[in-house]
């Protein structure tokens, strides 16, 4: 019983600012402070969603969206992790190719829509590859740096029992830098989904992006918020999947105290 | 025939000095120095002599740039089963337990796992750790996290021991507690031990001989016979024999301290000389410029 109610006193105090923003999100429309027709209350868009979910428009959407994400998000991880682990492995190339990297991650992916468009065409493939570009950046550096912080000591440890090259790298450098490397994944992972978004409110007639735009556009207001909603949701999922993900890789940090 | 045989070796490094100008510093010139096949040998010196240089080049991690370094006859390659390093350190892999910490020599020497943690439980339970098995190393203390580096290379049965001052980061109850544990191990099945250490009383209690190291440039200046008997317990510290063996090696090290720490000065001594003197009265100026503040801060409130 007292666990139970410690949960939902945990609970409260984390989600306390999300429910006083739903709170007066419900509030301004229905007193008049905002003009309901341009921001529909929770209690409506709640209801849209209901609609939507019972006739799967809401679940066709989402699911293209996240087969999206996940195909660019895939391609980003595989890539960034290769190149990355064999970058920071050979510290030479790193110093040849850190200030391409520094410039191309700069340039943002919105800039480059239109460069993607004229060269891959408004299909699936260009807003893979707007998806791939936004989110191997985080992923790819951040491998580069775990793999070039990996302390020394145990390099030199390994070597002092005669490990193999292959043994230091798959047994002392993979999992030294694996912290980091979950660190871009999931920074890469937020930045996918903003250009998901992007890329599906750009010529494309399915997915969430278009959802939000088109009911924009047809002045579904409900709708609109419904989409944004849906987002968000997709969002925190994929974001719980890594964090779970990541738990079962680095169990052995539990208890870990701040700055040991 | 020695276990190890070194002679002549030389070796200096790229340093960049106070004013970020590349300059060459020797470290080790000259340097001879021959180990007994199952003697514990230490080798003492002061700071910066070169002695961990020396014992990283035998456990195939640095090389020399000039003079032999031998194993049982055998120039020291990159890569041998034969050596085990203990470091100052500890070098444990934090994401593997303490057990399959023990467990890494045997996995690369290719072992099952079911062999594996066989002889890992058994050198756990020989350093007194067998209950922290499953912990991971940031859950244990300083003095355990040694026990465990040194469970690891007995595990897995080098020919030679290299231990680079690995007490020295321990508190002295602790460090004393490890130092019986080793000769203790040690005295079991006489493995040739090089023990790096600046502690003279470490040394004598542990060694059959202690090389006595110049300042940098190293090379070894004179090798004491410490022929006090075994086994040796913590009561061999007040005997009269220890005392006369300190004094000597006291002796024998004072100079090469002087040494160390007169040229460590001159390296220092130029920011020192113009740090120094101004800092009195920059410390006014900053007094100064407090109180200023802190007088128009009570101004505007008065």
């Amino acid at each position: 019983m007292k666990k139970l109610a410690n949960f939902f006193t945990g609970s409260l105090e984390k989600t306390i600012g999300l429910i006083l923003f739903v709170g007066l999100w419900e509030l301004a429309p229905q007193t008049g402070w905002v003009n309901s027709t341009y921001l529909s209350p929770p209690s409506t868009v709640v209801s849209a969603l209901i609609v939507l979910l019972k006739s799967r428009a809401l679940l066709k959407h989402l699911l293209i969206s996240l087969q999206r994400a996940l195909v660019g998000m895939a391609v980003a991880v595989s890539f960034g992790m290769v190149f990355g682990l064999f970058i920071g492995y050979f510290k030479k190339i790193e110093g040849y190719l850190d200030a391409l990297f520094q410039s191309f991650r700069q340039m943002s992916a919105f800039a480059l829509f239109p460069v993607f468009i004229l060269l891959f065409g408004v299909g699936e493939l260009s807003k893979t590859i707007i998806i791939f570009w936004a989110s191997l950046w985080p992923i790819l550096l951040n491998t580069i740096n775990g793999v070039k912080n990996v302390d020394t000591l145990l390099i030199q440890s390994a070597k002092s029992m005669g490990a193999s090259q292959k043994f230091i790298f798959l047994r002392v450098i993979l999992p030294a830098a694996a912290p980091d490397i979950f660190t871009g994944i999931r920074l890469g992972a937020s930045y996918c989904v903003m250009s998901l978004v992007a890329a599906e409110m750009i010529g494309a007639t399915s997915g969430l992006g278009y959802l939000i735009l088109y009911s924009q556009e047809t002045f579904n207001i409900p709708d609109m918020y419904a989409g944004i909603v849906g987002l968000a949701i997709m969002g925190l999922g994929i974001n719980y999947a890594l964090k779970l993900i990541e738990k079962s890789f680095s169990s052995w940090k539990q208890g870990v105290a701040v700055g040991e | 025939m020695s276990k190890i045989q070194a002679s002549k070796i030389h070796r200096q490094f790229q340093v960049n000095n106070d004013f970020g100008k590349k300059t060459k510093l020797t470290v080790l010139d000259d340097f001879n120095l021959q180990v007994r096949e199952g003697e514990f040998l230490s080798i003492l010196g002061p700071s910066g002599c070169g002695k961990s240089t020396f014992l990283n080049m035998l456990a195939g991690l640095d090389k020399q740039d000039d003079g032999q370094l031998l194993i049982d006859g055998d120039p020291v390659g990159d890569r041998s089963f034969d050596r085990g390093m203990v470091f100052q350190g500890y070098a444990l892999f934090p994401w593997r337990t303490v057990l399959e910490n023990v467990e890494i020599g045997l996995q690369i020497r290719g072992l099952e796992k079911k062999e594996r943690e066989e002889i890992a439980k058994y050198y756990l339970t020989m350093v007194g750790l067998a209950a922290f098995a499953n912990r991971y190393p940031h859950q244990l203390s300083g003095g355990m996290k040694q026990r465990v580096a040194i469970a690891r290379v007995l595990a897995y049965q080098p020919d030679i021991m290299l231990m680079d001052e690995p007490f020295a980061a321990l508190d002295a109850q602790t460090r004393e507690t490890l130092q019986l544990e080793l000769i203790r191990i040690w005295e079991a099945d006489k493995k040739t031990i090089v023990f790096i250490t600046h502690s003279i009383d470490e040394a004598i209690l542990l060694s059959d001989r202690v090389a006595v190291m110049t300042a940098r440039p190293g090379k070894v200046k004179e090798i004491i016979d410490v022929s006090l008997p075994r086994p040796r317990s913590e009561e061999i510290r007040n005997s009269s024999e220890f005392t006369q063996i300190r004094q000597y090696a006291w002796s024998l090290i004072k100079d090469e301290v002087t040494k160390a720490q007169v040229y460590q000065e001159s390296v220092e001594q130029g920011q020192d000389t113009i740090m120094v003197q101004p800092i009195i009265s920059l410390q006014q100026k900053f007094k100064d410029m407090i109180q200023k503040r802190i007088g128009e801060h009570n101004e505007k409130i008065g």
